[in-house]
């Protein structure tokens, strides 16, 4: 069955074990930064930062400021963008739930980057031979029957792996046994026709930076609602193109014998 | 070639300096494209995660698709529709085709991350990718307008079986062309409906067949266009008969086009998020004066008839459709002015060295082969004697 992330933001202190696990796994260099206005570094989320630890001072409730540290990734959307996307079928949704990237295949055109609802596969600009890079899932581990390394680094369980299913469940769960601790919302759920990466917050999704104008459906259906006619627009235009030409053709022949008769009269 | 040159073939000078200042900016833009494959995108361009696409996608690749959209349009109007009148221009809008296809994919090869991999979506095959059509459809258009456009090269070299073999194959293969123009027009429009982040000024579900029906106004805007520089520039003869049919037949394209597309906008309700920022500018400039202004005055027949208003009218709709493309690929879209992209000089130097190169070749073709001799009209006219009929002034 389908895998899954759910990441409790109450539950994060913000140690950043899990970014610093995600470089160690994948290799990833460490990156040059400067004083920002923000509390984390780096900055965002980059070709060298697959998940990252967003800092966010929102007022809760009662209208005290709270800290909430907000991890963010590749959502492994169960219908990707960036996988319908991709002409060559670089990036593929496997079954296990993890959206892979195959480097060998991509040619750069980008394309992925535009469509994902969550702008989250960047590129690697500064090399003249540039490649895709996002969180993988660690599908290397999971094919391994390990969980992914952010996961199993988190000290407070603020990052559970687990079957999708069970782990909506739990979301229900906690939400239902500590309901002053959570908005009611289960982020991942349902956005883009649900991910494989799932958030429970205590304040608003939207103060925490979360897009909250994703659409419920998945965005493949709307070019392949597009790409689905092509046969029958292939067929269409040919056929009157066709049929318009023997029409014209054939009354300008039938035209130019009248003219003729005409002339000879 | 030249002793057997027919004398009535356009007289093109090449030793101008129009010429060679040409010569210089592809210079600059080969250099500069070469300086991108050594070094990278991120090393020659002011692209980023927040702006992945920037001009060479929204000119080179969306816009350059558009502007070649005269090939089809004339090639259906013609051979399809037999209106014969129109064939002067078929051959000038066929070339232009060719020559704008060859700058986009010149455009797409240095623009993608590996330019070496251009050839990928030829094995790697991935259907529900609009992109993957996309790259199938300009391929094979190309090579359809390739053989459409090597009439001219034929009947230069009086080759005359092979004259007679496109003579032949002509049909099915304008009809082939037509169908894949109409896919992959549609489809550059396609491709944004991923990206429902996209203002809403420009984001429909309708942007398919938005595209379709702006790319014919666009083709026919092109042809009269390109006729006036060509009479300019080659001293060829100008038929304003020829060409206000061409504008009659526009402005019925862009009024059902403004139509269908404001339809949309107020029935999605979209257009009360107009608002005034440099978005709605853009919107205003483009709708306003870039298709509505235009269209009226192509639809006033004194003005219509004027090589003047003519002129200024395509030249407007051009305008209008380059900047609806820049729109909808680049400028509509929040990131690009939150991140404040502005394209690189090396990234203009491409692109205007790639346009460039298609002026140089457009004249080297004029010059060289037969595109402005129309094709002999009787089947039975041996294939040889069209060569030297070339289009007069009337
Ligand atoms: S979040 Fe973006 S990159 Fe990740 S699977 Fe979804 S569409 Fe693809
Ligand atoms: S950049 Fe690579 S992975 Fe992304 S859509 Fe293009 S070919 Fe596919």
């Amino acid at each position: 069955m389908a895998k899954a992330l759910l990441i409790d933001v109450t539950r994060c202190t913000g140690c950043r074990g899990c970014q610093v696990a995600c470089k160690q796994w994948n290799e990833l260099p460490g990156e040059k930064t400067s004083v920002s206005t923000s509390w984390t570094n780096p900055k965002e989320l980059s070709a060298y930062t697959w998940t990252h630890v967003d800092f966010r001072e929102v007022p809760n409730r009662a209208g005290h400021p709270t800290w909430n540290f907000v991890h963010k990734r590749c959502f492994h959307c169960l219908e990707p963008a960036c996988v319908s996307a991709c002409p060559v079928g670089a990036l593929q949704k496997t079954e296990e739930g993890p959206v892979t990237y195959d480097a060998a295949r991509c040619m750069g055109c980008r394309y992925c980057m535009v469509a994902c609802p969550f702008s989250i596969p960047k590129f690697t600009w500064d090399s003249a031979q540039p490649v895709i890079a996002k969180c993988t899932f660690c599908a290397d581990r999971l094919a391994d029957g390990q969980e992914p390394a952010c996961a199993k680094t988190c000290l407070t369980n603020a990052i559970q792996f687990g079957e999708r299913d069970e782990l909506i469940a739990e979301a229900q769960g906690r939400i239902q046994a500590t309901p002053g601790r959570y908005v009611n919302y289960i982020y991942g759920k349902d956005e883009a026709g649900g991910t494989s990466v799932m958030y429970l917050a205590g304040v608003p999704f939207d103060r925490l930076g979360f897009k909250t104008d994703i659409s419920l459906e998945p965005y493949p259906e709307r070019t392949w609602e597009a790409l689905s006619k092509i046969p029958w627009e292939v067929l269409g235009v040919a056929a009157v193109m066709s049929g318009t030409w023997w029409i014209i053709q054939r009354r300008e022949k039938n035209g130019a014998n009248s003219i003729s008769k005409k002339a000879k009269r | 070639m030249k002793s057997i040159a027919d004398p009535k073939q356009a007289e093109v000078r090449l030793n101008t300096p129009g010429t060679w200042l040409l010569v210089a900016l592809v210079v600059v833009g080969v250099s500069v494209a070469a300086l991108r494959l050594a070094t990278g995108l991120g090393a020659t361009t002011n692209l980023s995660d927040g702006v992945p696409w920037g001009l060479w996608i929204g000119f080179d690749v969306v816009a350059g698709v558009a502007l070649a959209a005269g090939g089809f349009t004339l090639a259906a109007i013609v051979y399809i529709f037999g209106l014969e009148k129109y064939r002067p221009v078929v051959r000038p809008a066929i070339l232009t085709a060719f020559l704008g296809y060859i700058l986009v994919a010149v455009g797409i090869v240095l623009d993608i991350g590996r330019p070496y991999r251009i050839w990928h979506p030829i094995v790697f095959w991935q259907e529900h990718s609009v992109m993957f059509e996309v790259a199938w459809c300009v391929m094979l258009y190309l090579s359809v307008l390739a053989l459409e456009f090597s009439s001219s090269i034929w009947e230069k070299l009086r080759l005359a079986r092979l004259v007679n073999f496109m003579r032949m194959i002509i049909i099915p293969l304008v009809i082939l062309g037509i169908t894949l123009s109409t896919l992959h027009q549609s489809s550059l429009g396609s491709l944004f409906l991923i990206t429902p982040e996209l203002s809403p000024l420009w984001y429909t579900s309708l942007l398919p067949y938005l595209f379709f029906i702006s790319a014919v106004g666009i083709g026919l805007a092109m042809v009269i266009f390109e006729s006036f520089i060509s009479a300019k520039v080659f001293k060829q003869g100008l038929e304003m008969k020829v060409l206000t049919g061409l504008a009659r037949a526009a402005v019925f394209v862009w009024v059902g086009y403004l139509a269908i597309r404001f339809w949309n906008l107020i029935a999605t309700g979209r257009l009360w998020d107009f608002t005034w920022n440099a978005q709605g500018a853009l919107f205003l400039v483009e709708t306003g004066v870039g298709m509505v202004l235009p269209v009226l005055i192509l639809s006033i027949a004194r003005l219509r008839n004027s090589p003047g208003w003519l002129f200024g009218a395509a030249s407007l709709l051009i305008g209008g459709a380059v900047l609806n493309r820049l729109n909808t690929s680049l400028l509509g879209f929040p990131n690009t002015w939150q991140v404040g992209y502005f394209p690189s000089w090396m990234e203009f130097a491409v692109t205007i060295g790639l346009v460039s190169a298609a002026l140089l070749a457009f004249k080297l073709a004029v010059k060289y082969t037969a595109v402005f001799a129309a094709y002999a009209h009787k089947p039975s006219t041996p294939g040889l004697k069209s060569a030297g009929a070339v289009v007069e002034a009337e």
